[in-house]
């Protein structure tokens, strides 16, 4: 099995390597550069002209990616012209948000996709199931932008059971307990909308795979054994089904991101996808520069993660 | 009419009673199709003794493995009338968790394919182990594990200790049936199912295990209920022989008596229509036509006349009934009487098309 | 000369291992097989599973590549790269294969499975096509007006028909059938295999038959070469197989078929002992130091065995 993650890891330094050349040369082919905007227009083109020289905007475009590449694995991914400061500072703060969000989002969507796609695959063909897959299709049918507006003038100012924006309440001190009530209190709305959507994948997904495993011969052997339905259910049919599942985990990571950016804006929750969609507005090229590339490595490692976690769970993959 | 003059006692009423394991009684056995039910399985009487290995013959579509499934009570979505006797007790009419007692301890079944009837994600160990633990709470894990890898050996794995913990894929397809029987005999079964045991093995393979069955069963003097189409392994196995078509059983007779002297159409016809390493024929014979769907199954008559359309309509029964021609010796209908096998003139035109 | 003529063909998997998936060994298939049929003959290869039985049949096709050695079809060599690229070589071999639930696309007509072989090496007008096909389902026992069907509206044995149908349409010379009947019920199979006879005397077809039923092989083939671990170890017409076998591992395999007399039992029981004690006793002096069969030697005109040279 190490082999196996080995590898993967391995497999990961070029993936990566591609990714950040070729966000590189799309933020290269953006009109402009880091001192367009930035500088007062009236200054003479030589001395701007001087300025890129001194900057090195001028080299090749491989150089150029060599600094740029150089300074981002120390950790300096350069400066935001709008908030004038370091971009990975910048970042630093909000990426905790984001983190947390998505791990309630995580819980919520497993919390609603198994059972339902347990009652749905055990008792498929009733109405419980048609109920289930109906809200299945309209959740893919759905656009999660629409859903979260929605949920947002709903709960949010319909009803004002929840908070309509920011991540914590104002005056709350850092390390106390209400100040994680808070955080959590604000996180809820947000991510039940990304998980109501993202789930119906989950449901259909264990509901077809329950079906699935109801067919297979060992199921009868285990009938054969006299093992009583529920024991049939839950040592062979579900322990089985929930196998792939388990194995998704780090593609629905993935999955998760295109949700928070529109949601964190929706919500105008300060977490990664509302300064990604910000930046995009305003062109603070660097940041944007600097989001596409860690979502780009947060999605080669949640692929890394579902294939780590399927060869444990998967004897016929962990022995080979 | 030739007898084996050898055979002890041929004869199915004389018998002692008690001999008898389980008794089936008009079974019907019927799936839905389309709002309706069809029975697949159509008033099926028989009985297994102890100690007897019973054949049920068959092509696809004739109804055996369903018989198999409703004896076990293994059929989730169809209707089941008649009765299944084992010591006294109707399986039919048992509830989920009385069924539940018997199978797996008292009767058992051994699948046709091996690497599907086991659990792909469970080490062989726990596989065998389930089937102890579910019949006998008193055993201790340690007691648990000895008993399977006693039970390893004694269907002749030869690394027990190794076998208990590998995954199912990686064992050979023999491998896989030894365990599937070593989970069927653990609780030390009365009767034992096997359905198409060795379809998926190889000819050697097929042989050490149709070996294992039978001692085992001389062991345990169980009953065992042979499902195959192969009238090979038919004859190296069993004591008797029912040949079933289109959900109704045609002949029932001991094998010798089967296979010197078959008497019903559709017996014949399979006994003709296969080769065999000893026997050169020029050509087989093509029983015409094709086994009718379930929906289509004629369900008045013989069903097998429409396959023998050169025999005159008269030599039918209008609702043809098992007869006794010998005892223990049961045919259906009376066409056995003016069946022949048609000339190559008339065979000729319609070679087997339907 | 003889229609087919396969010399020392070898097929090789490589087996991958290790950090960067290298290769790291080979399982040898097919190893070193000869074989020879002549026009208008049945050839059977008989063997257990992983004999590399299958494999030889589709390394001669061209499905499996060819490791090393030489498949000459009238004189041709398949295995050189420029032959395969002959239509009239390639149209002259075809193949049938063993399950006709999966062999035949679903989602295509009667008309377009018959016809692409046709389509492929024919140009002829839809209109000449149809009537091909027509034609061709008449030949294998069925209507032609079942030409606008699908496969799932046949049966199995008719099913296995449209593959025949299938195989015959480019008048191929050679028809290579990987275990053609083991899919069916008895009572099809026979259908098929009667069949199968049929058309090789009209068409005068010659057969590469492989299957693991020597009850099959016995009533189909000329001739019969018993493979295992990718070698022959033993080849001969069928009365030296059946009634004369020298090698064990071809006594054990005919000992182990399921005898249809019930009288015989005993006597087969203690047949089959005897052998099985022969089968370990003599192990050693069939096999080579990897188990595996040495090289054919002729003991009669028609009957080859892989035995060790003597002394």
């Amino acid at each position: 099995m190490w082999k196996i993650i080995v590898r993967r890891l391995l497999i990961m330094i070029p993936q990566v390597f591609l990714l950040s050349i070729l966000v590189f040369l799309m933020a290269k082919a953006m009109p402009g550069d880091a001192l367009t905007g930035m500088l007062d227009p009236n200054i003479d083109p030589a001395a701007i002209e001087a300025m890129r020289e001194r900057l090195g905007l001028n080299d090749p475009w491989y150089i150029q990616y060599w600094n740029w590449i150089s300074n981002a694995v120390q950790g300096d991914l350069g400066q935001s012209f709008n908030f004038k400061m370091p971009v990975t500072e910048l970042i630093g703060q909000r990426l905790m948000n984001t983190v947390w969000l998505s791990l309630v989002t995580l819980v919520l969507t497993y919390l609603i996709a198994i059972p339902l796609g347990i009652i749905s695959g055990r008792f498929n063909d009733t109405w419980g199931d048609r109920l289930i897959t109906g809200y299945t299709y309209v959740g893919f049918a759905a656009p999660l932008f629409i859903v979260a507006l929605l949920m947002l003038w709903m709960f949010g100012f319909y009803f004002s059971w929840f908070p309509t924006g920011g991540s914590v309440a104002p005056g709350e001190v850092p390390g106390t307990f209400s100040y994680l009530l808070s955080k959590l209190y604000h996180m809820l709305l947000p991510a039940l909308s990304i998980a109501l959507i993202t789930t119906v994948g989950t449901v259909q997904y264990l509901r077809n795979e329950i079906i699935d495993m109801k067919q297979k011969d060992f199921i009868l052997t285990a009938r054969a054994k006299g093992a009583s339905e529920s024991r049939v259910y839950n040592r062979h049919i579900l322990r089985n089904s929930l196998l792939p599942i388990a194995a998704f985990f780090g593609y629905e990571l993935t999955g998760l991101i295109g949700g928070t950016i529109f949601v964190e804006s929706i919500f105008s929750y300060p977490g990664m996808g509302q300064l990604f969609l910000g930046s995009i507005v305003i062109r603070d090229f660097t940041v944007v520069t600097a989001l596409v590339l860690l979502y780009g490595i947060a999605t080669i490692i949640g692929s890394l993660l579902s294939d780590i976690i399927l060869s444990i769970v998967d004897p016929r993959i962990r022995i080979k | 009419m030739t007898r084996i003059p050898f055979l002890k006692n041929p004869g199915v009423r004389v018998m002692n009673l008690s001999e008898d394991l389980l008794q089936i009684e008009n079974l019907t056995t019927s799936f839905k199709i389309a709002g309706q039910y069809y029975a697949a399985v159509d008033d099926v009487t028989l009985t297994v003794k102890k100690n007897e290995i019973l054949a049920i013959v068959g092509e696809s579509g004739s109804g055996k493995s369903a018989l198999a499934f409703s004896i076990m009570g293994l059929h989730t979505k169809a209707r089941i009338e008649g009765k299944v006797n084992y010591k006294g007790q109707d399986i039919v009419q048992m509830s989920p968790g009385m069924l539940n007692k018997v199978r797996g301890k008292e009767m058992s079944m051994i699948f046709q394919d091996p690497l599907a009837a086991l659990n792909p994600l469970m080490i062989i160990g726990s596989q065998i182990e389930e089937v102890l633990l579910l019949h006998d709470t008193t055993l201790s894990k340690k007691q648990r594990k000895e008993k399977v890898l006693d039970l390893l050996a004694k269907v002749g794995i030869p690394r027990p200790e190794h076998t208990y913990h590998q995954y199912p894929y990686e064992l050979s397809g023999g491998m896989r049936q030894r365990v599937i029987i070593a989970i069927a005999i653990a609780n030390g079964p009365q009767l034992l199912l096997a359905d198409e045991p060795t379809t998926a093995l190889d000819v050697t393979i097929q042989l050490q295990i149709l070996e294992l069955l039978r001692k085992l069963k001389n062991d345990m003097r169980a009953g065992i209920i042979l499902i195959t189409h192969d009238l090979g392994v038919v004859s190296e196995m069993a004591d008797r022989v029912a040949v079933m078509y289109a959900g109704q059983i045609v002949e029932i007779a001991d094998i010798y008596t089967l296979t010197s002297n078959p008497q019903h159409p559709y017996t014949r016809s399979l006994f003709n229509s296969i080769p065999t390493v000893k026997e050169v024929k020029s050509r087989l014979h093509v029983i015409q036509g094709i086994v009718p769907s379930l929906k289509n199954l004629p369900r008045t008559g013989c069903r097998f006349a429409a396959r023998t359309p050169w025999i005159d309509a008269s030599a039918h029964e209008d609702n043809p009934q098992l007869h006794e021609i010998a005892p223990g010796h049961f045919v259906r209908c009376t066409c056995y009487k003016h069946f022949h096998f048609p000339e190559s003139a008339e065979e000729a035109g319609t070679d087997g098309i339907a | 000369m003889a229609l087919l003529e396969v010399r020392d063909l070898q097929v090789h998997f490589p087996i991958r291992g290790g950090l960067f998936s290298r290769q790291v060994g080979e399982v040898k298939a097919v190893d070193r097989v000869n074989l020879t049929i002549e026009a208008g003959q049945t050839y059977g290869l008989v063997g257990e599973s992983g004999s590399g039985k299958t494999t030889t049949g589709r390394a001669i096709i061209g499905l499996n590549q060819i490791t090393g050695g030489n498949v000459l079809f009238e004189g041709i060599d398949l295995a050189s790269r420029g032959a395969r690229k002959q239509n009239s070589v390639r149209r002259e071999v075809q193949m049938i294969f063993q399950d006709p639930y999966s062999s035949l696309n679903p989602k295509k007509r009667v008309l377009d499975i018959i016809s692409e072989p046709l389509r492929n090496f024919e140009k002829q007008s839809p209109q000449e096509e149809k009537r091909r096909v027509q034609e061709l389902l008449e030949q294998v026992g069925l209507s032609p007006d079942n030409i606008y069907k699908y496969p799932h509206e046949f049966s199995g044995g008719q099913r296995q028909r449209i593959g025949i149908a299938r195989a015959i349409a480019l008048k191929p010379k050679l028809i290579i059938a990987d275990e053609p009947v083991s899919a069916l019920d008895v009572s099809v199979q026979a259908q098929v295999l009667n069949f199968l006879r049929d058309i090789q005397k009209e068409l005068n077809l010659t057969y590469l038959f492989i299957s693991h039923d020597l009850g099959i092989i016995r009533h189909m083939c000329d001739r019969i070469g018993i493979m295992y671990k990718g070698r022959h170890v033993e080849e001969g017409v069928p009365k030296d197989i059946f009634d004369n076998p020298q090698h064990i591992y071809t006594k054990r395999l005919i000992a182990a078929i399921p005898d249809i007399d019930p009288l015989q039992r005993e006597e087969r029981s203690n047949f089959r002992r005897s052998v099985s004690e022969d089968y370990e006793h003599a192990y050693r002096s069939y096999f080579d130091g990897d188990g595996l069969a040495y090289p054919l030697r002729s003991i009669s005109d028609t009957h080859r065995v892989a035995m060790p040279e003597k002394g």
